[in-house]
């Protein structure tokens, strides 16, 4: 019986929380980004999910060069070889959306609403550019190690009959996403620039008053979001793998994420994207044979027990951001919404 | 010619004037408060002191130099010191961060600058790691001047600081703007409690319809029987 519970647990650790917990660390990365944005420029920033797009396409055929000339990391996927010219390019495309698109309407003291659309312009564009580029089909980079622990190698291990596989792209994403947030949090606490960036995200008059630079203000919160933009791209993509499409269809995820903590709210993006990633994952996944470790023999289910298809687990996110609109509109850790 | 005057100010947010012809000065280690009705140009003539808004005519000169034209920003690098009515406080930031920002253009040692404002409001010292908008309404006014003394000002200029807060804050408010005098800056204050400001005011400015009505002492223009009348409620 105890071995039961075990193996259950096991088995909800393998499918669920170790799933969830490198999923819910992309999606952070990327409403840390969109919150920062809002924060900040204040306004929804729709192309988010496309600039993500953009720099794992970079990173992806900086990859394959470096694959063909046999440069590599041995267990770790090249793509980290490849990651800093990623943001790199990643920035530069924010700042060049920035200069031809935003500082337009940001000059012109435009209502949110019209920079949100603008946004959706600039969305369409970089769709466009990475589709162009690299082609709207699966493009798989991720090479090195496959696994941390390895199903069959736990199974041997502990002579459980569930065996709880780690990949190499799971740790790599809860390891980056700790030290991207931990390093964004002491920047905005301790740095002058991040404390002139809070200030002016709190109180823009009184930001200027105090002789905040606003350009440098704006330039470091692209170059902040496209660096996260990069980073959970490239991690999303290695995870799973890059198909333009999807990273267009994560903005919703992202959004809700950065609503649900509190928009405007770094450390909300961060419990946001779990919530999220937890919710879509834990409903989506078939009970049955978790619960016929747990149940006595002749209670056991005889359906998938599976709350919702997989098909559908963009709704929950939708659902989330719903719910969250009507009970509690300022989020989780009350973001500023006007 | 005062350390800052503007003098002969017209102007408005665009559309008809505001200020029509009106004329404010102040002295280091003087208060000078402006009074007069709602609607009179107080808060926007001080704002056309601070380059917040536009003049049509008139200049602002700040230590013998014209600088109708610089910005806000400017005026703060000169001496220029502005606490708003409203928003004047970073609310999600500590009362430290609030009075670091206040700092932010220089680049020597703050800490001198931040004992003495701990030293003229002891509360903010005591509350220096809580977040400025859990504060009462007096301590976060205290805070907004505390931030706007941290660029060590020639001039302060303050809109209403005693605008919301308790009566007995308020003469405490007041002491502390004695206080602030003391240390030879500059004080230009709006108010609405207009009796208590110009009590311990050097010089005041009645301005109606954004004009100079009345300028003169403190102490004569409250026992001036038509600024009384017309101003201060009998």
């Amino acid at each position: 019986m105890e071995v039961d519970v075990v193996n259950a647990m096991v088995l909800l650790a393998n499918f669920v929380v170790v799933p969830a917990l490198a999923y819910g660390s992309q999606l952070a990365l990327g409403a840390l980004g969109i919150t920062l944005v809002y924060g900040i420029l204040r306004f929804a920033n729709f192309s988010h999910g496309d600039l993500m797009a953009f720099g794992t396409m970079v990173v992806i055929l900086l990859t394959w060069q470096l694959q063909a000339w046999d440069v590599g990391l041995g267990l770790l996927p090249t793509a980290l070889l490849a990651l800093p010219l990623g943001i790199a390019a990643t920035i530069a495309v924010g700042l060049a959306a920035d200069r031809a698109v935003f500082r337009f309407y940001r000059q012109k003291r435009s209502a949110p609403v019209v920079l949100a659309i603008a946004s959706v312009g600039v969305m369409f564009v970089l769709n466009g550019v990475v589709r162009v580029v690299i082609g709207p089909d699966d493009r798989s980079f991720s090479d090195g190690a496959r696994f941390l622990i390895n199903a069959r190698e736990f199974k041997t291990l502990t002579g459980l009959a569930e065996g709880l596989s780690i990949r190499t792209s799971q740790v790599l994403t809860l390891a980056l996403a700790v030290i991207a947030v931990a390093a964004l949090f002491w920047f905005l606490r301790s740095t002058r620039a991040g404390k002139a960036m809070r200030a002016y995200s709190d109180n823009e008059d009184l930001a200027l008053l105090s002789g905040v630079e606003p350009d440098r203000v704006v330039l470091l919160t692209w170059a902040i979001a496209a660096s996260l933009a990069a980073v959970a791209g490239t991690l999303y993509g290695l995870d799973k793998s890059f198909q333009p499409f999807t990273y267009f269809q994560l903005l919703l995820p992202m959004f809700a994420a950065a609503i649900v903590g509190g928009i405007g709210q770094p450390h909300g993006a961060i419990a946001g994207g779990f919530l999220v990633a937890f919710s879509e994952i834990a409903l989506t996944y078939p009970y049955k044979k978790f619960l016929g470790y747990l149940l006595p023999d002749d209670m056991r289910p005889v359906g998938l027990v599976q709350l919702l298809s997989t098909d559908y687990k963009l709704s929950v996110s939708f659902v989330i951001l719903v719910v969250v609109l009507l009970w509690r509109p300022t989020g989780l850790f009350r973001g500023r919404i006007s | 010619m005062s350390f800052l005057t503007g003098a002969d100010m017209y102007g408005g947010y665009g559309g008809g004037d505001i200020l029509r012809g009106c004329t404010v000065a102040v002295d280091k280690g003087e208060i000078v408060v402006m009074v007069g009705p709602n609607g009179a140009g107080k808060s926007t003539a001080m704002k056309a002191l601070f380059g917040m808004v536009r003049l049509r005519r008139g200049e602002v000169r700040l230590a013998g130099q014209a600088i109708t034209q610089l910005s806000p920003q400017g005026r703060v690098r000169r001496g220029m010191a502005f606490v708003p009515q409203t928003g004047n406080i970073f609310t999600t930031m500590t009362v430290q961060e609030n009075l670091e920002m206040g700092a932010f253009l220089r680049r020597d040692d703050i800490s001198e600058s931040m004992e003495r404002v701990f030293g003229l409001f002891p509360v903010l010292g005591e509350k220096r790691r809580q977040t400025a908008g859990e504060l009462s309404g007096g301590q976060r006014q205290q805070v907004a001047i505390g931030r706007a003394l941290m660029t060590q000002p020639a001039v302060l200029m303050l809109d209403e600081p005693t605008a919301g807060v308790a009566p007995i804050v308020m003469d405490e408010l007041f002491d502390r703007i004695l206080e602030i005098r003391q240390a030879g800056i500059a004080v230009l204050m709006v108010e609405q409690n207009a009796r208590q400001a110009l009590a311990i005011a050097d010089r005041g400015f009645v301005l109606v319809t954004g004009e100079n009505r009345f300028t003169d002492s403190g102490r004569a223009l409250l026992t001036n029987p038509e600024v009384r009348r017309s101003f201060l409620g009998g």
